[in-house]
C-alpha cells in the first residue's frame, strides 16, 4: 500500500502552491458572508414577532420552500437568517469542492502533469489522496470558520457549530462524489459536469422531499443537501444527522479507489466516442459559440427557471413584511402595487448582477483561450487580433442580454400567474434589459484587463465580488456615498422603468463601450502571451 | 569566407523574410539580442539552434505575435505586426506546442483553420490525412503529441501559402512520419515555396535545407549554404597505410591525430586536406574513409566550450 501512496506528502504541498491564493480567498470568503448574514439578520428581526411573522410567511409560500427550504423553528434568529445558506450556498460549497476534487485529479491527469510527475517516485493512488486530502481540508476549514463568523456574529454558539459542521460535512460528501466521477468519465469536463448534475439532482430531490407537507418526505433523505438541511442547527441541532454525509464519505472512498486500480492513467471507465471528421465551424465566432453555448445554455436554463419562481413569490410579498410598520410604509409608499414593483425590481436588478458573473466568464475566455495556446494558432492564420477577441467579447456581451430577456420574460411570467396580470410580463421585460448596460461594464472591464493586464484576469472577479458586498453591506458598513456610485448597479433604472432611466443607460453603455476600446486596444498592442 | 558575408551578399536576391538589428526583451530578459536573419525566397531555410536561442521567439515576431523593440522586420515585403491579415493569408505556420481545443475533433480543427486561412484544397486535405495516417475523427484530448502535431501539420501544408513557418514541426513525429514530412517540403520546395524549418535536430536541417542559418543567444551566427558552413569544419579522416609518415602533426590544420600501427586517423582543417592527403599518399595509402562534417559537428563548434567557436572561424 505504502508504494501506491508514495509522493502523496508532495502532491498535497503542489496543490496548496498552487491554490494558495484560491482557498484561502473561498474559506475567508464563506466566512465573511456568514458573518456579514448573521449581523444583518439581527437587524432585519430584531424581535420574535417579526421573527415568527416572516418564518411562517416562508414556510407558508411553496415556492420559496422549494428553493431555500423550511425554518423549523419560526422564533429562531438565526434559522431564519440562514435560511438562504442552508441548501442553497451548500449547494454552492459543494460545487467549489466538486472543481477543487478534479482539478486535483483528472483536471492534472488531463494536463499531463501527473505523467510528468508519475515519472518521479510517485505512487498510483497519491494524486486521489492529495487531492480529497486538500478538499477535506478546505471543507472543514470552511465550516469551523463560519462557524466562529456565525458566533461572533451574535448567533448561538451551539447552533452555529452544528450549522458549520454541516457544511464540513457535506462538502466533504461531494468532494468524494466528484472523486468517484472522476474516475468513471473519460475527461475532467465530463467528470465536473456529472458531479454539478449530482449536486443538481440532489438539490431536486431536497426541494420535492421540502414541498410535501408537514415536514420533509423521504425525498429529503436521499440528498446529501437534504441531510444538511435537517441537521436543522438553530432549530433543535440534530447532531446524528451529521453521521449520514460522513457515512457516504466512508462509503464513497472505497470506491473511488477501487475503480481508480482498474483504469489506465488519463482513461476513464466510459470511452470517448468518435465526432465528425470534417468540420462546419465556418470562423472565429462559430469557434467561439462553440466552446461557449453549453454553458451558456445552462445559465439560459438556471435563469429562466430561477425568474419564474422568484417572479410567483409576488404574491406572498405582502406576508413577508407583515409587521405593522412595514404595513405603514408601504402604503405610504404607494401601496400594493408600488410594493410589487419594489419587490420585483429587486430581484430583478440581482439576476442583473449574476448576468454580469456570466459576462466575466465568458469573456475570460479569451484569456484561458490564450493560455492553453489555442489562439496561437488562430492567429496563425489570417485572423486579426481583433476578429478573434471580437468573438468571445461578442458571446460575452450577447449572452448578458439574451439571459436578462429570459430574467424578464420568467419573472414576468410568474408574477403575471401570480397576480392575474399579463401586463408585468412587458413591464419586468424592460425592467430586466435596463440592467443589462451595467453588467456590460463589467464585461468590458473583463476585456479591459485581458488587453493589458492578462495575468491578472481573475482580479475582474474581486471586483464584482466587492461591488456585490458593497450593495449588499455598504449600508451596514457605513461605506461612503461616493464608494457606493462607482458600482455601475447602483445607476441602473430599476422598475418602473420610464424615459427618465435613459440617460443612465446611456452612461452606462458608453461606459461600457469605453472599457471594451480600452480593451481591444491593448490587446492590438501587446505580446501574446502563454 | 564568414558566415556573415554569405549573409550579406543575399541582400541582392529575393528575400522572402528580413530581419535586421531585431531585439526583442521579456521584462530583464533580452530573447533576441540584435538578430539579422534573410530567407530568399523558393528555398528551404534550415533555423538552427539549441532550447531557448530565440527560435520561436524570432517566429512569433515573423508572425506579428510579438512585438520587437528595435529593428526592422518585413515579411513577404510586408510589416507582420501591422498588415497581420494581408500577410498571414500568404502564409501557414506550425507552432512549436500545438495545443487543439481538447472537444472539438482533428477534422474539425483542420477544417477550421483552413476556412480562417482562406480555404483548403479538400483533395490535398484528404491526400495528406492518408499520408500521416491520420484519424480525423478522434477527439483533439485523445490525440497523442504526434498525432496534434500531424493535425497542425495538415492544416498548413493543405494551404496555398507562398511562406511556410514551421517551428519544430516534427517534434514528436515517429521516423516514418518523419520522412513523410520529408516529402511534403520537398514537393512545396519543388513548386516554388518558401519553408523556414526551425529545429535542433541537425539530421532533419541536413535533410532538407538549401540554406542554414544558427542562432545563439538571440543572434545568428552563421548563415549560408550547408556546403559553405562546412568550410568551418574538420573533415574526419581515417587511412591505411603501408608505412608511417613522420610529420604529420607538424602539418597545419590538423588535428586529434591518433597513430597505431599502420591506421592513422585524424581531424583535418579544410585548408589542410592537400598536405595531409600528399603526405598519406607518399607512405603508401591503401585505404581512405573520409566523412564529410555533420551539423552536428558545427553545432559543437558554435555551443561548444567558450571559445572554441572563435578558433574555427580563424
Amino acid at each position: 500500500m505504502a508504494g501506491t501512496l508514495a509522493g502523496t506528502g508532495v502532491m498535497v504541498r503542489l496543490a496548496l502552491r498552487r491554490d494558495r491564493w484560491m482557498l484561502p480567498l473561498w474559506i475567508l470568503g464563506f466566512a465573511l458572508i456568514a458573518y456579514s448574514t448573521a449581523v444583518a439578520g439581527a437587524e432585519l428581526y430584531p424581535d420574535e414577532p417579526s421573527r415568527v411573522a416572516a418564518a411562517t410567511a416562508l414556510n407558508a409560500t411553496a415556492s420559496m420552500v422549494a428553493l431555500f427550504g423550511r425554518i423549523y423553528d419560526p422564533a429562531s434568529l438565526g434559522a431564519l437568517s440562514l435560511i438562504k445558506y442552508t441548501a442553497f450556498m451548500t449547494a454552492i460549497l459543494a460545487v467549489l469542492m466538486v472543481i477543487l476534487t478534479i482539478r486535483h485529479t483528472r483536471g492534472d491527469e488531463e494536463s499531463g502533469r501527473l505523467e510528468l510527475l508519475g515519472g518521479g517516485r510517485l505512487g498510483r493512488d497519491a494524486p486521489l489522496v492529495s487531492a480529497l486530502a486538500i478538499s477535506f481540508a478546505t471543507s472543514i476549514l470552511t465550516g469551523l470558520l463560519s462557524a466562529a463568523a456565525l458566533a461572533v456574529g451574535g448567533l448561538p454558539g451551539s447552533g452555529s457549530l452544528a450549522f458549520g459542521l454541516g457544511w464540513a460535512a457535506t462538502g466533504m460528501a461531494y468532494s468524494t462524489v466528484a472523486a468517484v466521477a472522476a474516475q468513471v468519465t473519460a475527461s475532467a469536463r465530463a467528470a465536473t459536469g456529472f458531479s454539478i448534475g449530482v449536486i443538481a439532482v440532489t438539490y431536486g430531490l431536497r426541494a420535492v422531499g421540502d414541498l410535501a407537507e408537514p415536514g420533509p418526505s423521504m425525498w429529503s433523505w436521499l440528498s446529501p443537501i437534504g441531510w444538511n438541511q435537517q441537521i436543522r442547527a438553530y432549530a433543535g441541532d440534530h447532531w446524528w444527522v451529521l453521521s449520514l454525509p460522513l457515512a457516504l464519505c466512508a462509503a464513497l472512498v472505497p470506491v473511488a479507489f477501487f475503480l481508480r486500480a482498474r483504469r489506465d492513467l488519463g482513461a476513464g471507465l466510459r470511452d470517448e466516442r468518435p465526432g465528425p471528421a470534417r468540420g462546419k465551424l465556418s470562423g472565429v465566432l462559430g469557434l467561439a459559440v462553440r466552446l461557449q453555448y453549453r454553458v451558456l445554455v445552462a445559465w439560459c436554463v438556471a435563469f429562466a427557471l430561477f425568474g419564474v419562481v422568484i417572479g410567483s413569490l409576488v404574491g406572498n410579498v405582502a406576508d413577508f413584511l407583515a409587521s405593522p410598520g412595514a404595513q405603514d410604509l408601504m402604503r405610504s409608499l404607494g401601496g400594493r402595487q408600488a410594493l410589487t414593483d419594489a419587490f420585483l425590481a429587486a430581484e430583478i436588478s440581482i439576476m442583473g448582477v449574476l448576468a454580469a458573473a456570466y459576462g466575466i466568464s465568458a469573456a475570460n475566455h479569451l484569456r484561458s483561450e490564450e493560455s492553453a495556446g489555442h489562439t496561437e494558432a488562430l492567429l496563425g492564420t489570417a485572423t486579426t487580433r481583433i476578429r478573434w477577441a471580437g468573438s468571445h467579447f461578442t458571446v460575452a456581451l450577447a449572452g448578458v442580454g439574451l439571459l436578462q430577456v429570459l430574467t424578464g420574460v420568467s419573472i414576468g411570467i410568474g408574477a403575471a400567474a401570480a397576480l392575474n396580470n399579463a401586463d408585468l410580463v412587458g413591464r419586468s421585460t424592460v425592467a430586466a434589459l435596463a440592467q443589462v448596460p451595467a453588467a456590460w461594464v463589467l464585461t468590458s472591464a473583463a476585456l479591459a484587463v485581458f488587453g493589458w493586464l492578462p495575468r491578472m484576469t481573475g482580479a475582474v472577479w474581486v471586483l464584482l465580488l466587492g461591488l456585490i458586498a458593497l450593495g449588499e453591506f455598504g449600508v451596514l458598513w457605513n461605506a461612503p456615498e461616493w464608494l457606493m456610485d462607482l458600482s455601475p448597479f447602483r445607476h441602473s433604472p430599476l422598475l418602473p422603468v420610464d424615459a427618465d432611466g435613459i440617460p443612465a443607460l446611456v452612461a452606462l453603455t458608453a461606459a461600457a463601450a469605453l472599457l471594451g476600446a480600452l480593451g481591444f486596444a491593448g490587446w492590438r498592442r501587446r505580446d501574446l502571451a502563454a | 569566407m564568414s558566415g556573415r558575408g554569405t549573409g550579406r551578399s543575399l541582400l541582392t536576391m529575393n528575400s522572402v523574410v528580413e530581419m535586421t538589428g531585431v531585439v526583442k526583451r521579456f521584462g530583464t530578459v533580452t530573447a533576441l539580442d540584435g538578430l539579422d536573419f534573410e530567407v530568399a525566397a523558393g528555398e528551404v531555410h534550415g533555423f538552427l539552434g539549441p532550447n531557448g536561442s530565440g527560435k520561436s521567439t524570432t517566429l512569433r515576431l515573423l508572425l506579428g505575435m510579438l512585438r520587437a523593440n528595435s529593428g526592422s522586420i518585413r515579411v513577404l515585403g510586408l510589416d507582420p505586426w501591422h498588415d497581420v491579415a494581408t500577410l498571414h493569408r500568404r502564409l501557414a505556420y506550425v507552432p512549436g506546442d500545438v495545443a487543439l481545443w481538447p472537444n472539438l475533433t482533428g477534422g474539425e480543427v483542420i477544417d477550421l483553420l483552413g476556412r480562417l486561412q482562406g480555404g483548403h484544397d479538400r483533395g490535398r486535405r484528404d491526400r495528406l490525412l492518408q499520408t500521416f495516417d491520420l484519424d480525423p475523427t478522434k477527439k483533439s484530448r485523445t490525440y497523442s503529441k504526434g498525432n496534434r502535431q500531424k493535425v497542425a501539420l495538415v492544416a498548413a501544408l493543405a494551404t496555398d501559402a507562398e511562406l511556410f513557418l514551421l517551428d519544430e514541426p516534427t517534434s514528436g513525429l515517429d521516423p516514418l512520419m518523419e520522412e513523410a514530412f520529408r516529402g511534403c517540403v520537398r514537393e512545396l520546395r519543388d513548386q516554388g515555396r518558401t519553408v523556414l524549418l526551425s529545429s535542433h535536430i541537425l539530421s532533419e536541417a541536413e535533410a532538407l535545407s538549401d540554406r542554414v542559418s544558427i542562432i545563439r543567444a538571440g543572434r545568428v551566427v552563421e548563415s549560408g549554404p550547408l556546403e559553405q558552413l562546412r568550410h568551418l569544419t574538420r573533415t574526419s579522416v581515417t587511412a591505411d597505410v603501408a608505412r608511417v609518415p613522420v610529420g604529420l602533426d607538424l602539418l597545419p590544420g590538423v588535428h586529434d591525430l591518433v597513430v597505431t600501427d599502420h591506421r592513422v586517423s585524424a581531424q583535418v582543417d579544410p585548408a589542410g586536406l592537400g598536405p595531409f592527403l600528399q603526405a598519406l599518399t607518399a607512405a603508401g595509402l591503401h585505404a581512405l574513409t573520409s566523412q564529410p562534417p555533420t551539423l552536428e559537428d558545427l553545432f559543437l563548434r558554435h555551443y561548444g566550450p567558450a571559445g572554441s567557436f572563435e578558433a574555427a572561424r580563424q
